[in-house]
């Protein structure tokens, strides 16, 4: 095992709560309708190209990419559009969606292998590989969303040296990518090599929380067993400490590179990719098929049976609390994704997308009695940005709308992780002005850049 | 069913809270204070309750009925502010001007400014500082130290000058440095908080390790006073004293782990810290070499805290990914 | 004793004739020549230095009054949304167009018990960064969140949270409509409409361009797009924005009609008087949220105190 590797700079340690690590994945059974939306990902929604009555089978494109970045949507089942119309998303907005009335057997669509046996040869060249993945409507899969396609073109002049498997999953509860590791560890290293060929690198490296220590030996044992298939892959324990997975963090924990500041993690030869949709990538390679499932963690104190589902989008989350034993009584917070990362809800029944990691519910006990008092400027925050920013500074200014003094302070290079509010003894919320500080800032560096 | 809560995120919270902070510095105090009461009997005890009273009242007080705004009594920091003043003032001090400097340091070294976090200056400093101006005589007529088990709880102690003092008046060589460890335990005159260097390091050893201060302010103070007066005494031991007394003579340590690391008032960087630190120690030097008073670390921290947003702004963390830290 | 005093007044006072000369000097040295116009074209502005005139302040306006009078002898297209430009005209010796003051109007009326809360917020109080987090209490993703970024804004003290509904009220006498709630509302709930003759107008409330199933869902009184107003209005001065119904102002006259027919009671008719013989309309100024209430859409406003007049 190679020694333990971890970033310098801030970071935090919450409670990792991994309740659902032992739990194998299971197939969740999808109910009679399913609602896809068409923005799945970061960027522009995708442009419905399907009817309704049409037939679509399971792995048919139905949404097609609009924009740059943007991501192809495939049915993920085998029925009847429904209705083309809008459905409320977790945050409780409407946005389009396809509705599809399931057929009981799924119908694959052409071209798409069904297949459990593990394909070792890569067919595909570099750039057939990275067509078929944008063909596939794979995106980062950790909860951004950012198109995998769009990573994985290399701009002109620039070099990917590394191929960097985020496998950190820093997120406190969330299980999903650690259960991948260990229950597709073969179709898992396949997707790292064909990555590695998409880049043209001989250099992968999986970085992993060594609070995951079972997922590090199986994979150090697979690739040792089956040398020469998985030559150049190296498997990186990291220390357990959050933001490990966040993408310019690990790659300083890896290679000891910083990303520069406004700047892409390319410039650093690293190319960095999430677990779950490496696995997409092997499936999409090898088998042709589209993303139409993803894993999802179930999770939460009392949540009676925490578990990990293969989920086909458009499943409703409230049946996935229902699996998972029902909505306990005293849930104050209903979470998707990880508890530092995560998006409140505002509604259960929204439908599970490609960005959605898991669903925590919380209880009032942790939610925590959370009285804002005055900063007492004990510096906590700042020790604690794995960025270097100053987040009770950005604070006071973002509340005072003084957007020249959040650019000067490097507003635009938080990464938002929430080590800063998650460590405030004074319980001010400060991610949500810097949040909307950077968003301002943002806006009004665009609009001169435009000029 | 409940309203589900829309936040933010982070969804989870450290529990660290103000007042957990403000409690495990009363804690860390406590050893010293036991010490004090050992030394300094009853007096010792009623002073403390009197300024923490005060100093409590006089924050709920303005609280209620100036700013009418939200109570934070129970959050230690008054509290904390009475003890550091009564630490910090001799124990035979009159009741009356232990509740005057209470208020001053209450009402115009916190509160005026806005209340907790919003002070430039050292509360209970100030306080200190404006007795200090004053009632000079009742602030520098020092008890000496007397184990309550020979004088008793209740007796009156009697007043004698403080190993600073007597440098200051007599010169180098009327100190017996034989009673060297006699003043590390404490058994000497002085404010008496500050007189067991011993109970004061144990608590602040158990801030450190609980992570409520840092190292880097005291260390850079206390070994800004032992390089320079080391450099004064290897010139002329005669007039001077070794270093090693001046880091336990006076409120050194009492001032440099406990007061200087005030977060609201101190620089936030560790390079900002020790410069904070470096200015405390220079200045507590020069007043005690040769300035009119023995003791100069109340108002070295004092003027160190002015400089506080400067240092702030001088030294901020170093950004990830950017290169050179301070952009021209 | 006293000499030290002599001393002391002297050299005082020598000094400080010495250093009224110098300032003098310099004073007159460094003089900038200003044109007194300006001075008392802003005199007649507001001094609130709002922006609403598109300008950094009210002195910046009045120097570009200055400068545009002495250029092409007129003063058009410059405008402070809540001044009589009549009078700065007359300043510099013009005449100006007609001045229609404005007022700003809240379009939403989704208050706690029109659109009753299903989740509960907890962060920031800055509507722009809860819009990104959720629709809103209610439910209504084009609602107001309540949460008064435009309180904030407002330069004039013009606008105010009813704790009750949670929703921003304007202060007629304080609003000068000069727009800075309504560019600062992340969700456009504001507009800037004229005051309309005698006080008296008419606007939809509510911003919700979704379709009616989804409005009802979430909001008593958000308009459902039924058209019945636009079909009701005799000078077509309705027309549809999406499924939301609006109100030209430069057409509408203010009749009121369409404010009878609305099954929603969205449509607020503002400063009318209460319609002769129901005595229980005259109860209507009482606080209007009760009129809101009233299943039938009676909703032709009476007001007799100003201060109730927008929410009404």
């Amino acid at each position: 095992m190679n020694p333990i590797k971890t970033f310098k700079k801030g970071g935090v340690h919450p409670e990792e709560n991994k309740l659902s690590a032992d739990k194998p994945i299971q197939d969740f059974p999808m109910p009679k309708q399913i609602i896809v939306p068409l923005g799945q990902c970061l960027g522009a929604p995708a442009e419905c190209i399907v009817n309704k009555g049409d037939r679509v089978l399971t792995g048919q494109l139905i949404g097609t990419a609009k924009g740059f970045v943007s991501a192809n949507v495939h049915s993920p089942a085998t029925g009847t559009v429904a209705k083309v119309d809008v459905v409320m998303d977790h945050t409780g907005y409407y946005k389009p969606a396809v509705f599809i009335d399931r057929e009981e057997q799924d119908e694959w669509a052409e071209g798409i292998l069904v297949t459990d046996e593990l394909l070792t040869d890569i067919k595909l060249d570099s750039k057939q590989i990275i067509d078929k993945v944008k063909e596939c409507g794979i995106v980062g899969m950790g909860g951004a969303t950012f198109p995998t396609h769009v990573k994985l073109m290399v701009p002109e002049g620039k070099k990917a040296e590394y191929i960097i498997i985020n496998a950190a999953e820093c997120e406190p509860y969330l299980t999903c990518d650690y259960r991948l590791l260990l229950e597709k560890t073969q179709e898992f290293l396949m997707g790292v090599k064909i990555l590695m060929k998409a880049v043209n690198t001989d250099k992968g490296i999986i970085g992993i929380e060594q609070n995951k220590m079972k997922a590090i030996e199986l994979l150090d044992k697979t690739i040792n067993e089956h040398k020469d298939l998985y030559a150049g892959i190296e498997v990186q324990p990291l220390k357990t400490k959050y933001p490990q997975g966040g993408e310019k963090q690990i790659i300083k924990a890896i290679t000891g590179r910083e990303v520069p500041s406004g700047k892409l993690p390319i410039e650093t030869g690293c190319v960095v990719v999430n677990v779950a949709s490496t696995y997409a990538v092997y499936e999409a390679v090898q088998k042709n098929k589209p993303l139409i499932e993803r894993i999802v963690t179930v999770t939460g104190k009392s949540v009676k049976n925490p578990g990990n589902f293969r989920v086909r989008f458009g499943t409703p989350a409230d049946l996935l609390i229902e699996a998972a034993g029902g909505l306990p009584e005293d849930i104050t917070d209903v979470i998707n994704g990880g508890p530092m990362m995560g998006k409140s809800v505002s509604v259960t029944n929204f439908p599970c997308i490609k960005g959605t990691s898991g669903i925590l519910l919380m209880t009032l006990k942790e939610a925590q009695d959370r009285r804002q008092t005055n900063c007492i400027r004990c510096g906590r925050c700042a020790k604690a940005c794995p960025m270097g920013l100053q987040p009770f500074l950005l604070h006071k200014v973002a509340k005072q709308n003084d957007f020249d003094e959040t650019e000067k302070n490097h507003i635009m290079d938080c990464i938002e992780c929430g080590s800063c509010e998650f460590t405030c003894p004074a319980n001010i919320p400060l991610l949500d002005y810097i949040r909307y500080g950077k968003a301002k800032t943002g806006a009004i560096i665009k609009a001169r850049n435009q000029k | 069913m409940n309203k589900y809560t829309i936040s933010g995120s982070p969804h989870v919270h450290s529990t660290e809270n103000t007042r957990k902070i403000m409690y495990r510095v009363l804690l860390a105090l406590l050893p010293a204070l036991l010490v004090a009461i050992y030394y300094f009997g009853w007096y010792a005890l009623r002073l403390t309750i009197v300024t923490v009273a005060a100093c409590m009242l006089t924050e709920w007080l303005i609280q209620k009925f100036l700013i009418k705004g939200p109570l934070t009594i129970n959050d230690g920091s008054a509290a904390l502010t009475g003890v550091l003043l009564a630490f910090n003032v001799p124990a035979n001090l009159p009741i009356w001007m232990a509740i005057v400097g209470s208020v001053v340091a209450i009402g115009i070294g916190k509160m005026a400014f806005g209340g907790l976090g919003k002070n430039p200056f050292n509360p209970a400093l100030v306080g200190r500082v404006f007795m200090l101006v004053s009632f000079p005589t009742a602030m520098t007529t020092w008890p000496q130290a007397a184990p309550i088990f020979k004088a008793g709880f209740f007796t009156d102690a009697v007043t004698g000058p403080t190993p600073l003092g007597l440098l200051k008046e007599s010169g180098a060589s009327s100190l017996d440095h034989a009673q060297f460890i006699d003043m590390v335990l404490g058994n000497r005159g002085g404010a008496f908080g500050e007189v067991c260097a011993i109970a004061l390091l144990l608590g602040a050893i158990y801030l450190i390790c609980r992570k409520v201060i840092d190292i880097w302010t005291p260390l850079s103070i206390l070994l800004t006073v032992f390089i320079f007066t080391g450099i004064f005494y290897l010139i002329n031991p005669e007039a001077y004293i070794a270093p090693w007394y001046h880091l336990v003579y006076g409120g050194l340590i009492l001032g440099a782990f406990f007061m200087a690391t005030d977060m609201v008032t101190s620089p936030m960087t560790v390079r900002g810290k020790l410069l904070f630190g470096f200015g405390i120690g220079a200045i507590t030097v020069i007043i005690r070499l040769w300035g009119a008073y023995p003791e100069g670390v109340s108002f070295a921290i004092l003027i160190m805290n002015a400089f506080t947003p400067l240092i702030n702004k001088a030294f901020k963390p170093k950004v990830f990914g950017v290169v050179k830290p301070s952009k021209k | 004793m006293s000499n030290t005093l002599l001393i002391s007044l002297a050299v005082l006072g020598i000094l400080g004739g010495i250093l009224a000369v110098v300032l003098y000097f310099v004073a007159q040295r460094f003089k900038v020549e200003e044109n007194p116009l300006i001075d008392e074209a802003e005199a007649c502005l507001p001094g609130a230095n709002c922006g609403g005139c598109g300008f950094a302040g009210c002195r910046a306006l009045a120097e570009a009054c200055v400068k545009q009078a002495a250029e092409k002898g007129n003063i058009d297209g410059l405008a402070c949304p809540g001044t009589d430009m009549g009078k700065v005209a007359a300043v510099l010796g013009l005449t100006a167009g007609t001045f229609e003051p404005k007022i700003a109007v809240v379009r939403c009326n989704g208050s706690c018990q029109n659109s009753p809360a299903k989740v509960h917020y907890e962060g920031a109080d800055i509507c722009a960064f809860a819009t990104t987090l959720y629709a809103g209490e209610g439910g209504c993703s084009k609602g107001c969140l309540g949460l008064g970024d435009c309180v904030k804004k407002c330069n004039f003290d013009a606008l105010h949270i009813d704790e009750e509904t949670g929703l921003p009220v304007v202060d007629p006498d304080k609003c000068v409509g000069c727009g800075v709630c309504a560019r600062t509302c992340p969700r456009g709930i504001i507009e800037i409409r004229p005051r309309g003759k005698k006080d008296r107008r008419v606007y939809v409330c509510c911003s919700n361009t979704d379709k009616g199933a989804l409005v009802i869902k979430n909001c008593a009184v958000g308009c459902i797009g039924c058209q019945k107003c636009l079909k009701e209005c005799p000078f077509e001065a309705i027309e549809m924005r999406g499924n939301l119904a609006y109100i030209d102002p430069a057409k509408c006259k203010a009749c009121g009609k369409c404010a009878k027919v609305c099954p929603r009671g969205t449509i607020h008719a503002v400063n009318f008087p209460a319609p002769k013989p129901e005595p229980k309309a005259l109860e209507g100024a009482e606080p209007a949220v009760k009129i809101e209430h009233q299943a039938q859409p009676v909703e032709v406003k009476t007001e007799v105190k100003p201060e109730n007049t927008v929410t009404a």
